[in-house]
């Protein structure tokens, strides 16, 4: 194993993968990608997160993720 | 002294929906515009209050230029988030329960697509996803097909407001059908926005003229070589035909019949 590979867990962000660092919390993989909290929702392994929880989260292996937002639409 | 009679000038009250009132009759979407300039000064210029948007992921390249509410002030436009682009109900239903927690409002304009080529309503889905979702709280305004027996099942659900189509998505054919929209109006006790189909002025006029409570359109003005203009020229047109539904119109006689007197013409 790798120290990348035993330091970080692989998620799927937006159907594409990603690592973050163990122990990771929702919150720092949204500052890690420059997105506001109150800007974005977030599905974890569809289920939605209230914005209150996204400090105290801690990401898995193999966490799939979604992150939407509000884009011009009809 | 002389008698003066007040010229008697037609009264509208305000569009209700649900719990809110609305100061304008015509909806308008944020897709497809040039630029997010353009966008906000059209949708300024046509004096809509209530906006659609899309739920779609973030594209992690460039967030930023993407997200609609950096342009759009929310305090500033009823922020109306749709299920466009979903084809089932529990697809719908994953789109609408996103939007309502990004914490604006609980209201969704649902739509199910049953088919790529014409767009056409999914109607037996979307009631499906009609009953879960007004169970859960949400108000629902629901895009459907001109289809009276639909309309009314949508109504009997529970939808704030039923959306039939004036023509498919983005054609901008215009009002296809005013009987099947005269007669669903008639005969719902919700708003009935005509939403989809028109494709200019005379179009959103034509349809305020069956008595509908509105109008909600996107392609007709995004697409126009000026937004801007057209956003405008719609305005016009649906206070133009509201004004023509209440001030009722003249009978249609397939005979003409003079305007000036026959009488009093010389020998």
């Amino acid at each position: 194993m790798t120290d990348q590979a035993k330091d970080t867990i692989a998620l799927v962000v937006n159907g594409k993968d990603r690592r973050i660092a163990r122990g990771a919390t929702v919150r720092k993989l949204l500052d890690d990608l420059e997105l506001l909290p109150g800007m974005v929702v977030v599905e974890h392994n569809r289920e939605i997160l209230p914005r209150e929880r996204y400090d105290e989260v801690e990401l898995e292996d193999g966490d799939r993720l979604e992150l939407v937002h509000f884009v011009g639409g009809g | 002294m002389s008698t003066k009679t007040e010229p008697y000038v037609t009264q509208d009250t305000p569009l209700v929906i649900g719990d809110r009132t609305f100061r304008s009759r015509l909806m308008v979407g944020t897709g497809k515009y040039r630029d997010n300039a353009s966008m906000v000064a059209a949708i300024r210029a046509s004096g809509a209050d209530m906006v659609t948007v899309a739920v779609r992921r973030v594209d992690l390249d460039r967030s930023k230029e993407q997200a609609i509410l950096h342009h759009l002030d929310p305090e500033e436009f009823f922020l109306l988030a749709n299920t466009a682009g979903c084809y089932t109900a529990e697809e719908a239903i994953r789109y609408a329960r996103l939007a309502r927690a990004a914490g604006f409002n609980e209201w969704i304009k649902l739509e199910v697509i049953g088919d790529e080529k014409t767009l056409l309503p999914d109607v037996q889905a979307t009631l499906e996803a009609a009953h879960v979702l007004v169970d859960e709280g949400f108000k629902v305004m629901a895009y459907t097909n001109d289809d009276l027996i639909m309309a009314l099942r949508l109504e009997d659900a529970g939808c704030v407001s039923v959306m039939p189509l004036a023509s498919p998505i983005g054609s901008g054919l215009g009002l296809v059908n005013p009987f099947y929209i005269r007669e669903i109006k008639d005969r719902l006790q919700v708003p009935v926005i005509v939403d989809a189909g028109v494709g200019t002025a005379s179009d959103a006029c034509a349809t305020m003229e069956q008595g509908v409570d509105g109008v909600l359109m996107n392609t007709a003005i995004a697409a126009a070589d000026d937004p801007v203009a057209m956003a405008e020229a719609m305005r016009l047109g649906v206070r133009a035909g509201r004004l023509a539904y209440l001030a009722g119109r003249m009978p249609r006689r397939e005979i003409a019949v003079p305007s000036s007197p026959t009488r009093g013409m010389l020998d």
